[in-house]
């Protein structure tokens, strides 16, 4: 079985981002960047596919600027094989959107043939959670999202909803698979791997070369702060609560 | 895998070393291998620095610097020098004329120390230098006759409760033929290392300051780029005579950054004093806020400096390596100023390693892949002989006694470094010492009462844990605290001694809530707790903690800050 791995470069899960002075966009200028945390749940997914001897080759793509080859590094370190690399200008967090990375994606897909493919259940900067479902449509193959755990060999996913989880079946291969937070905990990329992986190869092409349609249809408006929280009062008892959800915050 | 040379921290010293090492490889035909590892998880992560440059080694480094298609974020001239003493609601200039020599500006720019380094980190790729940040170096090696071999990463994936979890991964050794150690002051490695060769004997011991910083963005229409301010006096300094070190430091950077910060000389006697409090009250004074106005604080940060000087300075060499940079202390306290010294010393070490890495063909890691048994690690002399030879040396010693001259209080100290710049120029006869280390200099708390800072009002001051927040930083949980009690002295801890005799300073010197004092439920006595998630690598509390109670140890690498406009 030959894996399909997709990995993101985003805004690093700690920083503290804030709203560019235009506001149309989170200012990105010397903010530290790293692989999307469920991308590297995906990963990890991936190799252990192949350490356990079920999976032979495993690629990870990414679609980004020069500086998403380092992602591609960072998934090679961790156990793949070989990356893709499809270089954009366009701003990964809200130009890219998850119809366009889609069929880029499938692009991918029916040019590598890969048996099983394996994203992140959603991007931590966009949060659309929509590539891996609208990948799967343009190719017209299974999807089991927000798999929790998979089993290749019964053909079925646990995954998870909103009241718990729920076990499906798919009944074939290519397919596609989001990781959600529980499938895994990934790796660290060790040194030794990662002086490794830089002999290993990526193909790198311009994402806008590929003959898809990069036109999201949506336009941002505008990007702004949640309001700050108030502070809270104390009420003396419940008829004071009561008073004040109906008559102050009118939602009752 | 060995190399050639092997250099602990990807900062200013670390990267001209590694970058200087290969000019010279590529001028001689003979290249040698090269790998810098930074404990950061990106090269700038962990660098924190005023700064006013003085681009004099950068200069040496990369003489066409200024005409570089991809020159290097070094643009803002420095215009305005201003020196204020402040009273709790004025200020008096003192006049540029009556300053050192050593404090004026002229040809030095504002700079993000940060941002340079993270150039010269590109620089260093290009030339195919092997950085990886990422990875800590926990354990020096030594071969049987005690000579440095090399480093050992860290193991990562220990949980809490020092159990190896399932991702465990064994940390790698780097073997190299020489180490240099450019771990910025109080580095984990370069203390162990200066202890075990005795690097310090006949040398006084390292005092240091703490300095906690924030940029600012300000609107672009109140950014005067090129001004430079730095006062004395309130809040630290309540009289002429007060021996408390310290001062601000407020720089106007193209085209709308306010670096501001304030340093603390650790040597403070008083246990109640806060520096982040100190450095958060000062900034509403009339002086200073004007400047903040309208602003917005994007950044957090602090880092210990050496404040000890030429006499301070430790043996730079030992067998398998040497110190370069801040590891080794070569920071001008006067000036303010020791990245263009670490610079120097980097290029300083990597001038005088080249001829000895390359004299033996055969023993080139480069090209024969591993180090041969017949080769004896070197101690490489030389950068000792060629640093006190440099103009490091030449401006270190002007200024030798001029820190401990504020021991008298910091009006006679301010004389004695005018004296000292104008006239005596480090050659009067005497030698003033400075034999106490800072952790010794607390005085018990009963003998101070305590300071009532004012709350901050979330415009120009803020909360600690707020402000922390803005510093990016970020350590995996699970994972023990890299901040250990150190063994001889647990009973220090067990007794709350730092509690009860100091008042538990470490409550109030860490500028990241490291350290607090919890409230035992069953027993109603006072513990200690140490939060070293939120540890800013700053290296403070191995300084200033009651008996140096702490040892800090690097935690998994890229954990720590992330600083990026710092």
């Amino acid at each position: 079985m030959r894996v399909l791995v997709g990995v993101k470069r985003v805004v690093d899960y700690a920083v503290k981002v804030r709203v560019a002075a235009d506001k149309k966009a989170v200012d990105l200028a010397n903010v530290k960047m790293s692989m999307n945390p469920f991308c590297e749940i995906a990963v990890e997914e991936a190799v252990r596919l192949k350490e356990a001897k079920k999976a032979t080759e495993i690629i990870a793509v990414s679609i980004g600027p020069k500086a998403a080859a380092e992602t591609i590094r960072t998934a090679l370190a961790m156990g793949c094989d070989r990356g893709i690399h499809l270089t954009t200008d366009a701003r990964t967090d809200q130009e890219l959107g998850p119809n366009s990375v889609a069929k880029l994606l499938a692009k991918v897909v029916e040019e590598e043939s890969p048996d099983a493919i394996i994203l992140g259940k959603q991007s931590i900067d966009g949060d659309f959670g929509c590539t891996g479902a609208m990948l799967a449509e343009h190719l017209k193959i299974p999807q089991c999202t927000f798999a929790a755990a998979i089993d290749f060999d019964a053909k079925t996913v646990e995954r998870e909803t909103d009241t718990g989880t729920e076990v499906v079946s798919f009944p074939s291969l290519p397919a596609v698979f989001t990781a959600d937070l529980r499938l895994n905990e990934p790796r660290y990329a060790t040194l030794p791997n990662i002086m490794k992986a830089k002999k290993k190869k990526i193909d790198t092409k311009a994402a806008d070369s590929l003959g898809v349609e990069l036109n999201e249809g949506n336009t941002v408006l505008e990007v702004f702060e949640p309001p700050p929280r108030e502070a809270g009062i104390f009420v003396d008892d419940v008829d004071g609560l009561v008073d004040k959800l109906k008559n102050e915050a009118g939602v009752l | 895998m060995p190399y050639d040379v092997l250099i602990v921290g990807a900062g200013p010293a670390g990267l001209a070393a590694a970058i200087r090492l290969k000019q010279l490889a590529i001028e001689n035909e003979k290249d040698i291998s090269i790998c810098v590892l930074e404990k950061g998880a990106e090269v700038g992560s962990h660098i924190l620095s005023g700064n006013v440059f003085e681009p004099r080694a950068l200069d040496e480094l990369f003489p066409d610097w200024r005409s570089m298609d991809d020159r290097p974020p070094v643009d803002t001239s420095v215009k305005e020098d201003k020196f204020l003493a402040l009273t709790e609601t004025g200020s008096v200039e003192i006049p540029n004329f009556l300053l050192p020599s050593q404090l004026h500006n002229d040809g030095n720019y504002i700079i993000s120390l940060n941002q340079l380094v993270r150039w010269m980190g590109t620089k260093a790729e290009e030339l195919e230098i092997e950085v990886f940040a990422g990875f800590a170096a926990s354990e020096v090696l030594y071969d049987e006759e005690g000579a440095v071999k090399g480093i050992a990463t860290r193991d990562v994936g220990i949980g809490k409760d020092g159990d190896p979890k399932a991702t465990f991964e064994r940390g790698m050794e780097l073997r190299a033929r020489q180490t240099l150690f450019a771990e910025g002051a109080r580095g984990s490695c370069s203390e162990e290392v200066m202890e075990k060769f005795n690097l310090r004997d006949g040398v006084q011991p390292q005092t240091y300051g703490i300095g906690v910083k924030e940029v600012w963005e300000i609107p672009e229409e109140n950014c005067n780029p090129g001004f430079v301010q730095h006062t004395l006096g309130w809040p630290l300094q309540h009289g002429p005579l007060d021996q408390t070190f310290g001062g601000s430091f407020l720089y106007h950077m193209a085209p709308n950054t306010i670096l501001i910060g304030f340093v603390i000389g650790l040597d403070y006697e008083n246990p109640y004093i806060n520096p982040y409090r100190e450095f958060q009250r000062w900034k509403h004074h009339p002086e200073i806020s004007k400047h903040l106005e309208g602003g917005e604080c994007v950044s957090y940060g602090a880092r210990v400096l050496n404040e000890g000087g030429f006499h301070a300075i430790p043996k730079l060499t030992f067998p398998g390596g040497a110190l370069i940079g801040c590891s080794a202390g070569f920071l001008n306290s006067v000036k303010i100023k020791g990245s263009h010294t670490a610079i120097k010393s980097g290029m300083v070490a990597a001038e005088a390693l080249y001829p000895k890495l390359v004299e033996k063909e055969e023993f080139i890691c480069c090209e024969s892949y591993e180090i041969s048994e017949d080769e004896k690690p070197q101690e490489v002399v030389e950068y000792q002989t060629a640093m006190e030879e440099s103009w490091v040396y030449d401006e270190l010693k002007e200024v030798r006694n001029c820190h401990a001259a504020f021991h008298w209080g910091f009006l006679p100290g301010l004389a004695y470094s005018g004296l000292a710049a104008h006239i005596l120029k480090g050659k009067e006869p005497w030698t003033l010492e400075n034999p106490t280390p800072d952790s010794a200099k607390t005085k018990p708390a009963d003998q101070y009462s305590e300071i009532v800072y004012p709350k901050p009002d979330g415009v120009f001051s803020f909360d600690l844990l707020t402000n922390l927040a803005r510093s990016g930083t970020a350590h995996n949980d699970d994972q023990p605290a890299h901040l250990r009690i150190k063994d001889s002295l647990k009973s220090v801890v067990d007794s709350n001694e730092s509690l009860k005799t100091y008042a538990g300073p470490e409550q109030r010197f860490c500028p990241a809530g490291v350290y607090e004092y919890h409230e035992d439920s069953a027993s109603g006595d006072k513990k200690l707790v140490i939060n070293a998630q939120n540890c800013v690598h700053c290296k403070c509390c191995s300084i200033k903690m009651p008996h140096e109670y702490i040892k800090w140890t690097v935690p998994e690498g890229a954990g720590g800050p992330n600083y990026a406009m710092m």
